[in-house]
């Protein structure tokens, strides 16, 4: 209706050469202020870390990274990562092996299979789940998920124990390992990596499926054809940032987690430790020196993040052709 | 029509979203009610305010204190007596840790700290700085049994001894009809279930009590020193006494210690401990005040520091060995003259029979009698 009227507020062309007012020079102060405070907190952040943790290890009898132990009260303090950065990292995997492909699923059917109104019921109800806070799942993950599981577990033990990672050593522990707070961290990053991927894959251009249907392509072949390969960047970094936080999360972990100094190939067994679930396990009746510890292996954990959020810059980078911003 | 329709649906899941919000919010709130209600005025305590008047000799003032979270719910109810008793007098107590009350007290925030042991020889070193004149002493002043709970159905009355215990905490005896614990309770029927040992996941002064406990009274099977992390093999690890408590709750075949209320407050059966006394012990106030009665304090000078080893071993009637003992920590010369007397009339006040005799009922144990003079005594000598 209205495409036929100009648009009034058009500048005459004789005007365009650049006119700077206060407000232009304020906003863009602002904004070059925010983007650099960004930066010194980030520096401060990292400055911080390494003089804490530098002073720390430099008094640890032990080596910081092979150890599985966590004395940093013993005199010598004997402490490493070993344990920790193991439950991290397979922790977040399982997460993300469970979430990823059920976050795509959601975002795809949302996008494309649900009725509207079904869809956005969905997408709020995903919305609320990002609300729930982290003890909360902590506290459900412990109570209902961790006795509930118990026969997931044997199920696994009995059928797949051959593959070494399911193997349960004792039948009757409760299952408060890895393997569970894998599953509960991927309830929790599910939210984050659905509302993302949904996002991205509303951007794929309408032309490229209306395209893939006039080539006689089924709903399926459109997603896999068109959307799955356009989107495919967006998902990454939706993972990514789901990924970052079950690397993070602490209070659902320290809950459910039964943490020891074991580093165990046999996910179901109850042991292992996180850095975050670590550090809060540790802090509240460390002295100074084994809050440097505990800093340390934050900075660890601070890396670790650093490296995989690079890792997935560069798999967005090599696949930029297909980006939204060049649709 | 289609525009309306899309506002109207946007309109019921704002609503819904609002109504949603709301409840998780009310939820919050009712939370914070609760926990206010447990630390500001009832009206039922108003009663009591006036028999415990006698005892308290009121200051004015504001102070501060940290430290210690096993004795948190001791101070909170002290406290709420203590300013009913006296207006004008603002006590802060922030369950922090031990460690960060030894940390507050040595940088000159705290009035007074909590703690779960008596201050290390550095940190009395480094209170020199702060107590002009004089240095931080360590006055008991909480003490508590460390339950043993247990999950076992059909067995009311399970006794173990600290072999037992230190065996089963370290995964040496791992079925409940183990000879070694049937030799113990002759007549009961034992389950051949596998025992589920919970030991705390996070650092913990009772951790640090109860080790010292397993290896003081039988080095061969707890070969480790004491310490707030575990140190024992296998069993399963749980975030605060709370958890341990509720997972003992929940499975059967489970065995973890905890400090007495929870035991008390979950209705967990907890275990008597053969001590070579003429009958098992079981966990109580009285009997842990036994139990304490034992120890001897090793503190030089007003300082009251007391050596627990004698309780581990003792066979004395009635006297339960696996106890704590917490902590006030304050100049014993040189306390800041604005909080002096505030902090003295307090602490006089909760080392009171009067104070003491409200311990009893939340799980706690009072100091026995020669210790509390002791500790009155050297109360009213602070300056």
């Amino acid at each position: 209706m209205t495409t036929t009227a100009p648009p009034p507020t058009a500048p005459p062309p004789h005007k365009a050469k650049t006119v700077t007012r206060p407000g232009d020079r304020i906003f863009s102060g602002l904004s070059r202020g925010s983007g650099i405070f960004v930066l010194v907190i980030m520096g401060a952040i990292a400055l911080f870390l390494t003089i804490r943790a530098v002073s720390a290890i430099s008094k640890d009898h032990a080596n910081f990274f092979t150890t599985f132990e966590w004395n940093a009260a013993l005199t010598p303090p004997q402490f490493g990562i070993a344990v920790l950065a193991y439950g991290t990292i397979v922790s977040a995997v399982i997460a993300m092996a469970i979430a990823v492909p059920i976050a795509v699923g959601i975002a795809l059917f949302i996008t494309h299979y649900a009725p509207r109104r079904l869809g956005d019921v969905i997408a709020y109800v995903i919305d609320l789940l990002a609300a729930v806070p982290s003890i909360i799942y902590g506290l459900w993950g412990a109570l209902f998920l961790v006795p509930h599981l118990q026969g997931l577990n044997l199920w696994l033990n009995h059928y797949l124990g051959w593959t070494v990672i399911f193997h349960k050593s004792d039948p009757n522990s409760t299952p408060r390992s890895l393997f569970t707070v894998g599953i509960l961290l991927a309830i929790m990053i599910l939210p984050i990596i659905t509302n993302v991927s949904r996002e991205v894959i509303r951007q794929v251009p309408k032309m490229h499926e209306e395209a893939a249907l006039a080539l006689g392509a089924t709903r399926w072949e459109v997603i896999r054809m068109s959307v799955l390969p356009f989107a495919r960047s967006g998902i990454i970094s939706a993972s990514m940032l789901g990924l970052g936080r079950a690397l993070g999360e602490t209070m659902a972990v320290a809950t459910v987690l039964s943490a020891d100094s074991t580093l165990s190939a046999h996910l179901l067994d109850p042991g292992g430790g996180t850095f975050s679930q670590n550090i809060v396990a540790k802090f509240g009746e460390a002295t100074n020196f084994g809050r440097d510890a505990l800093i340390a292996s934050g900075l660890v954990l601070f890396v670790i993040t650093l490296l995989v959020n690079g890792a997935a810059r560069l798999i967005i980078a090599r696949r930029k052709e297909y980006s939204g911003a060049n649709a | 029509m289609k525009l309306q329709r899309k506002s109207g649906m946007r309109a019921l899941t704002v609503g819904a979203v609002a109504i949603t919000g709301a409840l998780v919010l009310t939820a919050c709130g009712s939370d914070n009610n609760d926990s206010s209600d447990k630390t500001s005025s009832s009206p039922s305590g108003s009663a009591s305010t006036s028999s415990n008047a006698s005892s308290i000799s009121c200051a004015k003032g504001q102070i501060l204190s940290s430290g210690s979270t096993a004795q948190q719910n001791a101070i909170e109810a002290w406290v709420k007596n203590y300013q009913q008793a006296c207006s004008g007098a603002t006590i802060n107590y922030k369950p922090s840790s031990s460690g960060q009350g030894i940390i507050d007290f040595n940088q000159g925030t705290d009035a007074f700290a909590g703690s779960d042991s008596p201050l290390a020889p550095d940190e009395t070193a480094s209170s020199k700085k702060v107590c002009s004149g004089g240095e931080g002493i360590s006055i008991p002043m909480v003490g508590g049994p460390i339950a043993i709970g247990y999950n076992l159905p059909g067995v009311s009355n399970l006794v173990l001894d600290a072999k037992t215990l230190a065996k089963i905490f370290n995964s040496k005896i791992t079925t409940w009809n183990d000879p070694a614990i049937k030799a113990l309770n002759p007549g009961v029927n034992l389950p051949s279930t596998k025992i589920q040992s919970f030991h705390r996941q996070d650092d913990s002064g009772t951790t640090d009590n109860l080790t010292k406990y397993l290896g003081g009274a039988d080095k061969a099977d707890w070969p480790y020193p004491h310490a707030k992390a575990w140190a024992g093999k296998g069993g399963q690890a749980v975030a605060q006494s709370s958890g341990v408590a509720s997972q003992v709750k929940q499975t059967e075949g489970a065995i973890g210690y905890f400090e007495l209320s929870y035991a008390t407050a979950d209705q967990i059966p907890t275990v008597k401990i053969n001590t070579g006394a003429s009958a098992p012990v079981e966990a109580s106030s009285a009997n842990a005040s036994q139990g304490i009665a034992q120890a001897k304090i090793v503190g030089t000078g007003s300082d009251l520091a007391l050596d627990l080893s004698a309780a581990y071993t003792t066979k004395a009637d009635n006297a339960y060995p696996i106890v704590l003992v917490t902590y006030e920590i304050a100049c014993d010369k040189g306390n800041k003259s604005d909080t002096l007397p505030l902090t003295k009339s307090f602490l006089n006040y909760i080392a009171s029979t009067d104070g003491q005799g409200q311990l009893a009922s939340s799980g706690y144990a009072p100091l026995p009698d020669a210790i509390a003079t002791k500790v009155r005594s050297t109360i009213s000598a602070l300056s």
